[in-house]
């Protein structure tokens, strides 16, 4: 089975954001970047197929040389082969178009990529890459197994849990559940150092026009102080909610 | 021309979600001097639909899309789109249709921007506002394409009823093959999600233990309301993932959301930012939720909580 996880090189969740340029650009200055967490999780399930199921585990992402740090740190989890398709990720649309060729040329049974990345939040590549590939399309995937083409996967729902059969070609949606957060992978010196070897191959964008722009950013108003109120009167907590909020 | 908008039904019942997409899609129809098309699978009743601003509701009656299948909704959301030559298409924020949406956009050719919260600054370039990194900001996003796919975040718009009432049309829309096939839900029944409540009550790691969840449940079942739960919780098993808010689990935006026992790691106030109301309950006054919280005890959960569920209970009596 070949697989392929895509990779979104995202801030890390704890970073601040600001933006620059009036309000065009997001400000990168001071900010860490790292594996998106989504895609951590559908590696680090792909790793369990390579070892379990003899898999062959190759990574991508569309971006500029600046994302290679993450990529190689997949590859240092454990992927075999990173590729770069060197553009700009414009937007989903345009991201989808690009790993649709990668897709195709890479022959690859089963694309894992995170549910939504947690930059954009858009929620659209994986299933824009399913539709583009003619894959079969799952996502909010919190497990999966493989047998053959046949595929098993799980989906949350609003308010629950689905159980789904597939085949493959499959591309999974993947968040937390493919594996558990015990079960991520931090990279060890020999991994770190075999990454270094392992290819990094850069290809040419097919050149997707963008469907979407975001033109400018705002940050939330900045909200007033909390209103303290004493434990032992709960009463205005009550009154509170009911008069002043209005949410009960 | 008309703006379409595909409305929700949960065991034939209308979802709030579907008005509220109904109410949005309304006021972008007003703007651009058009009407709007609902389009209702399997839907009992669609009266509501004309009450929120729908003129012309597409009843789609079919027992091969009985259970959800997110090509086979698309499909049938892509026909309606073309025969009423839609050019926006508005969906929810529901886990269905945040499944199908991206497959709508591919067959529709539409740029798609999910998560909007606010109606069109413009028209010219078509241009909505949606949060970004997870809460933290907001993108003024221009759609370039002839056809628009808006996603709308639950609860940003709210309900705007306009009194109207809508043609009913059956729609015979053929059902395309899919490769995916539900074998088994598993969906506690008679219970609010997270992403319908108006309301979340949720625990952190300072409620101790699962056992005192107890606690949380009570306070959620006076109020109506969902329960919920910070990472630690669900990575330590106490709750399951399904329950797990904040930025890798998932967003809330409801009116109100208490908070007991949670810190308020960064994370986790990104992921329930969207909410109006927020409320802490924690010993610790340095706790970082306090900053982001409109009402805050400090106090001892095991002991503010039941006084509140109480009292609660009372004013709901009281008030009912």
């Amino acid at each position: 089975m070949k697989i392929l996880v895509c990779i979104s090189h995202v801030p890390d969740t704890t970073s601040k954001i600001n933006f620059t340029e009036g309000d065009t650009k997001f400000d990168t200055n001071g900010v860490q970047y790292v594996i998106n967490p989504n895609d951590e999780f559908g590696l680090t399930r792909a790793m369990w197929f390579k070892e379990k199921q003899g898999a062959s585990v190759d990574v991508v992402n569309v971006g500029g040389a600046e994302t290679e740090p993450t990529l190689r740190k997949a590859l240092a989890i454990g992927a075999d082969s990173a590729i770069r398709v060197n553009t700009e990720a414009k937007d989903g649309f345009a991201v989808a178009k690009e790993l649709a060729k990668v897709v195709t040329d890479g022959g690859y049974d089963l694309v894992i990529a995170g549910r939504e990345s947690i930059d954009y939040n858009g929620g659209m590549v994986p299933g824009m890459l399913a539709s583009l590939t003619g894959a079969n399309f799952v996502t909010n995937c919190i497990n999966l197994e493989v047998d053959g083409t046949n595929a098993n996967a799980t989906r949350e729902i609003d308010g629950g849990k689905e159980t789904v059969i597939t085949t493959l070609p499959l591309v999974i949606g993947g968040q937390k559940g493919l594996v558990e957060e015990s079960d991520l992978r931090i990279p060890n010196m020999r991994g770190i150092m075999m990454a270094r070897k392992k290819p990094l191959n850069v290809v040419e964008p097919v050149g997707a026009n963008a469907e979407t722009l975001a033109s400018s950013f705002e940050k939330p108003a900045p909200k007033g102080a909390v209103k303290l109120v004493d434990a032992d009167n709960i009463d205005e907590l009550i009154n509170l909610l009911h008069n002043e909020a209005k949410v009960i | 021309m008309s703006v379409l908008v595909y409305t929700e039904s949960e065991n034939g019942k209308l979802k709030k979600a579907a008005l509220e997409c109904v109410s949005y899609a309304k006021a972008i129809a007003d703007e651009m001097g058009t009407s709007v098309t609902a389009v209702a699978v399997n839907t009992e009743n669609t009266d509501a639909l004309g009450n929120f601003g729908a003129s012309k509701v597409l009843n789609v009656k079919n027992g091969a899309l009985k259970t959800f299948n997110a090509k086979k909704f698309a499909g049938v959301i892509e026909q309606a789109a073309k025969q009423e030559d839609a050019k926006v298409v508005v969906l929810s924020s529901s886990a269905d249709s945040k499944y199908l949406a991206p497959l709508l956009a591919v067959s529709l050719e539409a740029g798609y921007v999910s998560n909007v919260v606010e109606k069109p600054s413009s028209l010219a370039p078509f241009t909505v506002k949606r949060t970004a990194f997870t809460n933290k900001a907001f993108a003024n996003t221009e759609i370039s394409t002839d056809v628009k796919l808006i996603g709308l975040s639950n609860n940003s718009f709210g309900l705007v009823e306009s009194g109207g009432s809508a043609s009913v049309e059956e729609f015979s829309a053929s059902v395309i093959d899919s490769g995916v096939t539900v074998e088994s839900v598993d969906k506690a029944v008679g219970k609010v999600t997270i992403a319908d409540a108006d309301v979340v009550v949720s625990g952190g790691r300072g409620l101790k233990g699962p056992e005192n969840w107890g606690l949380v449940e009570d306070l959620a079942e006076v109020l109506g309301a969902a329960t919920a739960c910070s990472k630690p919780v669900s990575d330590l098993g106490w709750r399951s993932h399904g329950e797990h808010v904040g930025q890798t689990g998932k967003p809330v935006a409801t009116n109100l959301y208490i908070a007991i026992g949670i810190s308020g790691a960064i994370q986790h106030l990104a992921g329930i930012s969207a909410s109006k109301v927020k409320v802490v309950i924690n010993t610790d006054p340095e706790a970082p939720f306090f900053k982001a919280a409109d009402y805050g005890v400090v106090g001892d959960a095991f002991e503010v909580v039941p006084v509140l569920t109480e009292k609660l209970r009372a004013f709901k009596a009281q008030n009912a």
